[in-house]
């Protein structure tokens, strides 16, 4: 699943129902899925807030991929980028005091897998994934 | 996303309906300065019931309501799972008194 759409907030949601109905795919729970809409949500706002500064004209991108393992989501801007990775990483760290710096550790926390790509002036691409998880019971003839 | 306020006693009452996100978070939080202007001894309480969805836009303006209101208290009530694992992941259920949701009643089953 591939989308394009302007960094207007009103987009996050627009992204977060667009993945929530691709996970639905996989073999989620409903709670594994708010985990998701709440990492790509968090990516998203990023990519409005920090990567275009608020600007409503830049494009975000937004893939997601589902195979044997789970899903595989990158969202990608191509605004300002991030100068210190690591420290935008860290807890608390933001620019704007009404918000918490949490983005990122959300996206760790609810997501098994988070690698960020960002070059100063050309923008941020954001890799997440989330396994999915397969319950079964072998049959003593199996085991 | 609408919201609904209620002055009881000494506390305003403010029942969200919607997500609590990047789009939502400028208008919750003029409506919440607004209401903790008007009533300046009141205490605060969210209720959340309504709330299916919420990020860190949204905790940044319940925990900014926090931090402005000093001395008041401030409650979240009718927390529903999905939320509270935000709150919880956050640090917010530590310093805010976080009431879950009431589940739906058990319909009586006829065998």
């Amino acid at each position: 699943m591939q989308m394009r759409f302007l960094s207007v907030p009103d987009n996050v949601g627009l992204a977060r129902v667009a993945i929530a109905a691709l996970a639905a795919q996989a073999p989620f729970s409903l709670s594994d899925i708010d985990e998701i809409k709440v990492a790509v949500s968090e990516a998203v706002s990023n990519a409005i807030i920090h990567g275009y500064k608020g600007k409503p004209d830049g494009w975000v991108e937004l893939t997601g991929t589902l195979d044997k393992l789970g899903l595989t989501i990158v969202i990608e801007d191509f605004g300002v980028g991030i100068a210190d990775i690591e420290q935008a990483r860290q807890p608390s760290f933001s620019s704007d005091p009404e918000r918490m710096g949490l983005g990122f550790v959300f996206m760790e926390s609810f997501m098994h897998g988070l690698h960020v790509e960002s070059t100063v002036g050309k923008g941020t691409r954001v890799e997440m994934q989330r396994f999915a998880t397969i319950q079964g019971e072998l049959s003593r003839d199996a085991q | 996303m609408t919201i609904v306020h209620t002055i009881q006693g000494n506390r305003i009452l403010v029942a969200i309906h919607g997500d609590l996100d990047l789009t939502t978070a400028a208008p919750l939080r003029e409506a919440l300065d607004e209401l903790l202007d008007r009533y300046r001894e009141k205490a605060l309480v969210l209720d959340l019931s309504e709330v299916e969805f919420i990020d860190s836009s949204g905790l940044g303006v319940i925990l900014g309501r926090y931090r402005r209101m000093g001395n008041r208290t401030l409650s979240l009530v009718g927390v529903r799972p999905s939320v509270k694992a935000v709150l919880e992941l956050a640090g917010i259920t530590a310093i805010i008194s976080v009431t879950d949701a009431v589940k739906p009643a058990v319909k009586d089953q006829h065998v």
